[in-house]
Parts: structure tokens; sequence; C-alpha cells
């Protein structure tokens, strides 16, 4: 196993992650994704993943979101061994700690734009009133305020994306975990979400962790990431 | 609590409306014939109920449509341990309509009222009925159906006996209206014997049954025998048995067409088991996506199964309900027709409970194997899948 270099940033550490290794099996054959990679990121930064396809960028995302467990080496959020954690209790941390933003939005259709906000509060122990207040707070900070009962197909792409940014900050997650954003939505509209995931980074704190292919889209990040065949190397952001 | 997740249940349901419809309106109709069978089974198995244990019936040995002597009556009477006898014939009344036919029976009335001392009736007119030969004993559902007062002169016709003229019509006075216990009968007409044994045209000396009231309900075996001893190897020999007896073999014989409802209902809930969890299982399939989605943003394993399962059980319990409702309705809406042939048939609080432990049952399992499936969805895995 190759132990990397930690790809390392200054200021507290929200994600630490050591020796990192992830392996699928693909039939008989035994895959290797991330081989031995080491990385800090820490509050409040706003960092972009990018690589080619198949360099193992969604695979890191899903493992520091906890949604895919790791081969072998740890990985600490917010101070949590998070690769330690049961099923159950993943579940329950990824509610409280982690927003997730899609590239093709995994809306519900049948919900409107806000049931869709108010999914992540249906775990929480809020009564009607408080979870429809959040929804409101969360859906006119992405401007979509007049949109609350309308249902994805009548949004467009962009729309359908603040939606998605909404439901993903409505819990006030510290870390937000985005998977090429931007990447089904024209310039303008990409721009647009890429303004609004500055804002939160800015102005609410949250630390953006944003897999793109888009340098364009990597530029509104503090730092630039490069992954190549499950290896990591910085770039400027 | 689970109110919160009631808009996303509905929602899902509401995704692929025709499907919903479809598989809902199918559960409908299983539960329909569910409770449209309970009914029938009700409504046979009442008669048994009001059977009384301490009553014999003697009929002739051949068949139920053989008639008797009416000589017999004084032997039975002699019997140790008969209390009372009342001999009966088989009128085949109808009225206004043929189709309106209701069980009529000439009989003597104070040995009739000896024998069922259930049925309640006003003392005045008891004895008005007993004082007109051509007067009538009518149950209060027949002169309710019918709007009949005490003093109404009803013309009866019979599909079976004629008068000395000829006709088959025999006006008859109402005299007394009588109730019976919560759940009895009162579909009944009786007749004065003597008007009925004087005005019949054939079959004059003969009756069709006599009901026996014995003393100790315990010897009603042995009593039985001894009638039944008593005339054998003579032309006409009989065959006793208890009234509730009568009543089981006879609803066992129906009973036989009630197995086979069953057995057609337990068929339509097995197809219904395969259409549902059909349904389901397509619903789990479509969602995968969804139910990835759902997991990532912190919804547990078992809060997914949960759902899976609530949506199914949802689908089954609205169908059901509205299926049971509509068997409900039948029975009421019915029951005015019904009445001649199934009195008492609508469906029974015992099948509205096990129906609702059906619907909830028949939802778990149809979803179980969706909701298992759902439940092990791998989050990283469905989402590639998209």
């Amino acid at each position: 196993m190759n132990a990397a270099p930690a790809v390392a940033a200054a200021g507290t550490s929200i994600v630490r992650i050591r020796d990192l290794v992830k392996d699928y099996r693909r039939g008989a054959e035994t895959v290797r994704v991330l081989d031995g990679l080491s990385l800090d990121i820490r509050q409040g930064d706003f960092v972009a993943l990018m690589g080619p396809s198949g360099s193992g960028k969604s695979t890191l995302l899903n493992l520091i979101g906890g949604l895919d467990r790791p081969t072998s080496g740890t990985l600490e959020v917010e101070g949590l061994r998070v690769d330690e954690l049961s099923a159950g209790s993943l579940g329950r941390w990824r509610a409280d700690h982690v927003g997730f933003i899609f590239q093709m939005y995994n809306l519900l259709p049948v919900l409107t734009a806000e049931r869709n906000v108010e999914l992540p509060l249906l775990l929480t122990n809020l009564d009607r009133e408080q979870r429809m207040r959040r929804v409101a707070a969360a859906l006119k900070l992405v401007g979509l305020e007049h949109r609350a009962r309308h249902r994805p197909r009548e949004l467009s792409g962009g729309q359908e994306q603040r939606v998605g940014i909404a439901r993903a900050i409505v819990t006030d997650p510290t870390l937000l975990l985005c998977d090429e954003p931007t990447g089904d939505l024209d310039r303008k509209s990409g721009d647009e979400i890429l303004d609004l995931l500055q804002a939160l980074n800015r102005e609410y704190g949250k630390t953006i962790i944003m897999v793109t292919h888009d340098p364009h889209a990597a530029e509104r990040a503090h730092r630039v990431i490069h992954l190549d065949k499950g290896m990591l190397s910085e770039g400027s952001g | 609590m689970i109110g919160k997740y009631l808009p996303l249940l509905a929602s899902s349901l509401r995704r692929k409306r025709l499907r919903t419809f479809f598989t809902a309106a199918s559960i409908l109709i299983a539960f329909l014939l569910y409770g449209l069978a309970a009914s029938m089974q009700f409504a046979l198995k009442s008669g048994v109920d009001v059977a009384g244990a301490d009553r014999l019936l003697t009929m002739h040995k051949v068949s139920f449509t053989q008639l008797l002597p009416a000589s017999y009556e004084s032997r039975i009477k002699a019997v140790d341990g008969v209390v009372a006898v009342s001999a009966q014939t088989w009128f085949g009344a109808w009225y206004r309509d043929e189709r309106n036919q209701f069980p009529t029976f000439p009989s003597d009335p104070e040995a009739y009222l000896r024998i069922y001392p259930e049925i309640k009736l006003a003392e005045e007119q008891k004895q008005a009925w007993f004082a007109d030969r051509a007067g009538a004993l009518v149950g209060r559902a027949i002169a309710d159906l019918y709007g009949w007062k005490v003093g109404d002169q009803v013309p009866l016709r019979s599909a079976i006996w004629r008068r000395l003229d000829g006709s088959d019509t025999w006006d008859v006075t109402v005299r007394a209206i009588y109730d019976l216990p919560e759940g009895g009968d009162t579909r009944q007409i009786v007749l004065h014997q003597d008007y009925f044994e004087e005005a019949k045209q054939q079959a004059k000396g003969l009756i069709g049954w006599y009901v026996i009231k014995i003393d100790d309900v315990n010897r009603a075996q042995a009593i039985s025998r001894q009638i039944d001893l008593m005339f054998a190897n003579s032309p006409a020999e009989t065959k006793t048995s208890s009234e509730r007896a009568m009543a089981q073999s006879f609803v066992n014989q129906i009973g036989n067409i009630g197995a086979i409802l069953s057995a057609i209902v337990a068929a339509v809930f097995f197809t219904m088991l395969l259409v549902t969890a059909n349904t389901m299982a397509q619903s789990v399939r479509e969602r995968t996506n969804e139910l990835a989605v759902l997991k990532t943003l912190g919804f547990s394993n078992g809060g997914v199964l949960g759902m899976v399962l609530a949506e199914s059980v949802l689908v089954t319990t609205l169908g059901g309900l509205l299926g049971m409702l509509l068997a409900w309705w039948a029975g009421v809406q019915f029951a005015p027709t019904l009445d001649q042939y199934l009195p008492g048939f609508r469906v029974p609080p015992a099948a509205f409970a096990k129906s609702v432990l059906y619907m909830l049952a028949l939802g778990v399992v149809a979803g179980a194997v969706p909701a298992w499936q759902a439940m092990r969805l791998r989050i990283v895995e469905a989402l590639r899948r998209d």
C-alpha cells in the first residue's frame, strides 16, 4: 500500500484523512480506486476536487460523506472517526452534519419544493410549524420562496439545483458535499449556483467540498485538489 | 409522529395514480367478496343459533316433502317426556308476486305458541287470533315489508294448496303481529290448522311434519328414537332429530357452498397478494434512486423498510376498507330482497375486525420483499445506477 504525503492546509481541520484506501470488486478482479490517500481540509474551506473520470473523486466524496466505507485508513470529520461508525449512527451523523448536493439534483418529483426541502427535517424532533419556518428560510436564502409550492418538473434546472441546495442546508450542516453541482446546467445557471455556494461559504462559514470537471467552477474554490489514479496532488484555486 | 411522513407516503401513491387505482380496486373487489361471503355465512349460521335444543322435528323418513298422517299427533303426545306437539305443513305462500314467497305454516295456534315461547305478542291479539279460524299470526318483518296492520284482510296465494272451490287464494285476516328476541327471524306467517284442513282440496288428514317440545334436552336422542320406533314398518316411517341438529344439517349442506365461497375468497386473496407484491416491487424498483437519496439524507434502513411497508399497508387498507364498506352497503341495500332467502344477511362485526387484520397482513406480506430490498439498498450503487 502506498502512503502518500498528506495534502494539508493550515487552520483547524474539519476533515482529516490518513492512508485512505478504497478497493472495489469487479467480478473476480479487485480495483483500487483510492490508494493510500491523506488529506486535511480546514473549517470554512471551499475545496474543488478535480480529476479525470474514474480518478476516484466521487468515491472520495462518498467516503467523506459516510455513504461508503473505506477498505483501510482513517477518516475523521469534526474529530469523529466516521469510518468506525455503525450504519445507523452514520445515517444520524449524515442527517446532522452533512448536506449533499447532486449533479442531477435528485429531488423527489412527486413532492413540492418545500416538501423536498422539508425531507431532512422529518428526522428531527421539530414540529410542523418549526419545520416550515426553516424550510421557508432555506428557500428564501436560495431565492426560491415564491416557488415553494411548485413541483420539480415545474422548475428550471437552475431552480431545481437551488431547491437541492436549500434541502442540503436546511438542517444547518457544517459540511456541504457537492458532486458536480453545475454539471447539468448552462453557464449562466451554473454561475448562479456557484455564486450561491460561494455565499454559503463566505457568509455562513460552510465548509464545501465540490467535485467538478469544470475548471471555471473550480476557480471559485479556495483550493483545488487533483486526483489521478487514486492519488492526490494540489493546485491553486 | 408518524403523521409527518403521511404526505411522503401519499405522494408515493400518487406517483402512478392509475396503477395505485387498479391495485386498490383489485383489493376492493377481494374484500367485497370476503364481506359478501361472511354475510352469507352469518345469515346461514344465525338460523342455527336461534333453533331450540329442546325442540324435536319429526318428518317423513323418505323426504321432507312427503306428508305424514295427522293421526300421529296423539301418539307422539303420549310419549314420555313430550310436553307439546305442533303439526305443521309447508303452505308455499306468496303475496302479489310469486317471487314474494315467505314461510307460512298452518298449525294449531295454542300448540304453536307452547312450542315457541320466545314469540312475543300482545295478549289481546293472541286471543283474537285464537278466536278467528281465518286469522293469521304474522311476523313483524313481513308486516313491515307489506305494511300490514292488525285487522287487514290479506289474500295469500299458495303455490301448493288449492281450496275446495279450486282457487289458490286464501283470504286471511291479520289478527296478531309477533316479535322475537334480537336476531330472530320474524318472516313467517302461521295460519289455523283447522281452517286449512277443512278448506284444502287434497291430502286430507295429512300434515307436513311435527315440531315436538320435550321436557329434558338430555333425553332428546332417546325420545327421538322412541318416536321413530313407534312408526317403524308403517307406510309413513319417520325421522326425528333436534331442531338445532336439523338446522345445522341444512346449514352443513349449504355450508359446502360456504366452503367453496371461502376457497374462492382465499384464492382471490392469494392473487391479490401477488398483485400487490408485484406493484410494490415495481414501485420500489422505479424509486431506487429516490430511496437512495432518502438514505443519503439520513433515513435509516429501518425507516426505509417501514416506509415501503406502510405504503403497501396503506394501499391494502384503502382498498380493503372500501370493499368492506361496499359489502356492508350491499347488505343494507339488498336486505329486503335477500331477507326472503337469507334473513340476517349482513357483514357481522367479527368479519369487520377480521378484515382489518387481513388488510394489515396482506399489506405487510405483499410489501415484505420490496421493503427488504429497499432496506438493503446500498446508497452508492443505487445513486450510480441512476
